[in-house]
Formats: structure tokens, sequence, C-alpha cells
């Protein structure tokens, strides 16, 4: 314990400045005035837990969860667009439209606990990257683009090559994600999902995502709790693609090739390679 | 310091506050509302839980400048709720509680899944109260009263 802190409240979170814009250019220009000191809040399912356990102390805090644009929801003929700001429970219980025919329903239901559901959102999951979370890994395997709006104006990135390493991405010290857009799953598109962790609710793990979609020729099997950005299985998603039925060979292919890069020891391999497995014989039942 | 105005259990409240200061801190300590209780203060535990425009949230985790223009309910604001009766009832009978920390939040998780329909079965039940901590009972009696308090309320209203 720091010696500042002795006889102090020691679980508080620091001293900080607060603002809640009324746009989205507004936060963008807030951001980037106070650039490294300012950390965007939505939910604050993490950042204030991080912020109570001193892990984060930014200088000034940019309140953009009641931004209404950030709340929206499209829909077209391809893909679902996904407003950052809105909530896991909002997904869990089908409140916008569902491009991943019960995936993501599924994955926002198993997210920590339904008090964190109601407050944390889609595009904060994605801006933290947290290795072990659900949404990274599940909107990978589904082949989402996050939509990012910066100073520069606005851009999109692929879900795969967004998190580029724990808490790591490759969003701009300006950028503010402003919504998720996800290519709907054909009609006979299916999907396995599994998460591993000892107690209902806790971070994964293990977690395993497979996509199968023949008519749209994609199909993608994604790791996430995997010691850095999502993990996608190439020779395993290779196999689900050419209808392959029987997994094993090609999950532990991939998993040799990532283990060095990913510093697994043997039992994380084995929850992975039990996780990837189950979840591509579920799309194959 | 910022200005807030909120509704806590139906009283509306203005009030200024250090932007640092989160919802727990500002029930418990500028309106003595106590029985929401602080275990571990970063959204493991569960026993600061309240309602939040109606939706169960963690109060550890929500900065009270945050709630600004919002709708809280504590423990102390559910007088006449009848799914909470029930569960205060439940909870007496079956002894589900010892040192009562944890108590104030299992009601009002309780509560919410019944609201949602997801107290259907015992396995249900553990599940839905994941994210609350019991260091005394060893939650069985805790199941089995939100079972009773929740076989209650569907007879009252068997389509809620």
């Amino acid at each position: 314990m720091a010696a500042w802190l002795v006889g102090k409240s020691r679980m508080k979170a620091p001293a900080v400045d607060y603002v809640r814009p009324r746009s989205l250019a507004e936060a963008v220009g807030l951001l980037a005035q106070h650039r490294g000191e300012a950390r965007v809040i939505a939910g604050g399912q993490s950042l204030v837990a991080m912020m109570n356990l001193r892990v984060a102390a930014p200088g000034l805090l940019i309140d953009i969860s009641r931004l209404p644009e950030l709340h929206s929801v499209s829909e077209d003929t391809d893909a679902v667009s996904i407003g950052a700001c809105v909530t896991h429970a909002a997904i869990e219980d089908g409140q916008v439209a569902d491009p991943s025919r019960g995936l993501m329903p599924k994955a926002a239901a198993g997210l920590a606990y339904r008090a964190i559901r109601t407050r944390g959102t889609i595009g904060g999951s994605l801006a933290l990257s947290d290795p072990a979370a659900e949404w990274p890994a599940v909107l990978t395997a589904l082949d989402a683009e996050v939509m990012v709006c910066g100073l520069g104006g606005r851009r999109s990135i692929k879900c795969a090559e967004f998190a580029t390493g724990v808490f790591e991405t490759v969003l701009a010290a300006d950028e503010i994600i402003e919504r998720v857009r996800i290519p709907k799953l054909s009609a006979d598109g299916r999907w396995g999902y599994l998460k591993l962790c000892r107690k209902v609710g806790e971070f994964a793990s293990a977690l395993a995502v497979a996509v199968a979609d023949h008519t749209r020729g994609r199909s993608r099997v994604v790791l996430g709790a995997a010691n850095g950005a999502p993990l996608v299985l190439d020779q395993t998603s290779q196999l689900l693609s050419n209808g392959g039925r029987d997994p094993r060979n090609a999950v532990a292919a991939d998993l040799d090739r990532a283990a060095a890069d990913r510093h697994f020891d043997e039992f994380q391999r084995d929850l992975h390679g039990v996780a990837a497995r189950r979840a591509v014989q579920q799309v194959l039942q | 310091m910022t200005a807030i105005r909120v509704q806590i259990n139906g009283a509306p409240v203005a009030d200024d506050v250090p932007p640092r200061l989160s919802l727990a801190d500002f029930l418990r300590e500028r309106r003595n509302l106590t029985g929401t209780h602080l275990g571990c203060e970063h959204g493991v535990c569960g026993a600061c839980m309240v309602l939040l425009d109606g939706a169960p949230a963690r109060s550890c985790l929500m900065l009270a400048v945050a709630c600004d223009e919002r709708e809280i309910t504590t423990i102390e604001g559910f007088a006449g709720d009848p799914i909470i009766g029930a569960l205060r009832r439940g909870f007496h009978q079956h002894h589900a509680l010892q040192c009562g920390y944890c108590t104030p939040a299992m009601l009002i998780t309780a509560r919410d899944l019944i609201l949602r329909q997801r107290a259907g079965s015992e396995r249900e039940i553990r599940e839905g109260l994941a994210g609350n901590i019991c260091r005394c009972t060893g939650y069985t009696n805790i199941v089995t009263a939100i079972a009773e308090a929740a076989k209650e309320i569907g007879k009252e209203a068997p389509n809620a």
C-alpha cells in the first residue's frame, strides 16, 4: 500500500473532472484537446472498477452514454449496425435486431452479471479489448466492422484487425467507437459458442466461437481469452468451409502454430482445444 | 463539484457532488441510505445493488454525477412492493440470512429474477445469483426462499 493511501479511503476513485458533451463531434474534440489525459466513459463497468482500484487515473471523464446517435440501431438487407452505447442487456433481451441468429443474445446472456449487463456497452467492451471478453471474439467470428469517429473523420476497421494485443487496439487517441456493423448470417448460417469459466459470469478461461455460413462463403473459428487479440484458427476455419467433419487435427495444428506466440501453458492449451472442438461440433450437429 | 438532480425512492434530490463520488457513497454518506452495502467496490460481490431507472445496477461502479436526472431505488424504497414482500417473508421463514450484509442486494436481485421470469428452477436461481456473494449461508436457504416467493407471486399473477 502506498504511504499516501494509508489511513485514507483505499478503494475510492481518484479525483477527476467530468463532462457530458452534447454531440459525438464535441466528444471527439474534447478527447483530442485532452489527449492522453481524458478517457471516454460509457457504462463504466470496467473503467470505474479500474479507477476504484487506482489502476486508471484519468484527469477527465468524457461521458458519451447519453448521446442518442450512439444508441441507434439500423438494419439493411446485408447487415445490422448497433450503436456503441447499446447495452449487453438490450442485446440479451432481443431489444435490438439480431444479425447473428441467436449467437449475440447467447453471448450477451453469459457476460458478467445482469447488473453489469444493464450498464455495460458493446462499444465499451471493444474499446477496452480485454482478452477474456466476449464481444471481441464473437464480433471477429461474425466478421463485423468497427466504425470509429475521430478529428480526421470516420473510418471502418475490420474487427479481426481492431484489437492488437492485451488491452490494445488500433483506436487512435482522438477516436471514439460509433457503432459496429455486423453482417447478417444467412438463413442456413450456423454457429457454435462455448465459454469455459469456473463460475457463471466470470471472465472466460477459454472462449470459442465458430460461425459457418456456406451461402455467403464465410466460415470462421475464433478463440477468445487467448492471451492477446482474438485468435482466428485458420486451419479450423478452412475445415468448416470445406465441410470437414472432424476438427481434431485442424484445431491441434492451429494451437501448435499459436502456442509460442500466445504463451499457452499445457492446461490452457487443453482448455482452448476443448472449447474450439466443441464449438465446431455444435456447428456440425 | 457538479450539480445533480435525481429521484431517490420517489423523492427529488438535488446536490453538488465531486465527480469521483460513487453512487454507493453518495447514497450512504450524503443521503444516509445505509441499506446499500459496500463489499468489494469493484463490481464482484454485488452487495451495493440498487435499481437505476428500474434496472439493477452496481452502485459502486456508477459515478453519482453520471446518475443526473435518473431515478434510483434503494432497498429502503420497496415498501409495499408485493415481490419484495413475498421475498422478505421467504427469507424470514427459511432463515436465508445470517449476518445480513448481502441481503438487501439479494432481495433486489431476486426481485429482478422473478420479474424477468428467471426464477423457475433451482438452476436458474443459482445462475441468477452468481453476481451476489454470500459468505454465511451457503446459498441453499436463499435459493429455497426465492423459489418459494417466485411460486407465491406466480400464483397471484399467473400471467405476470
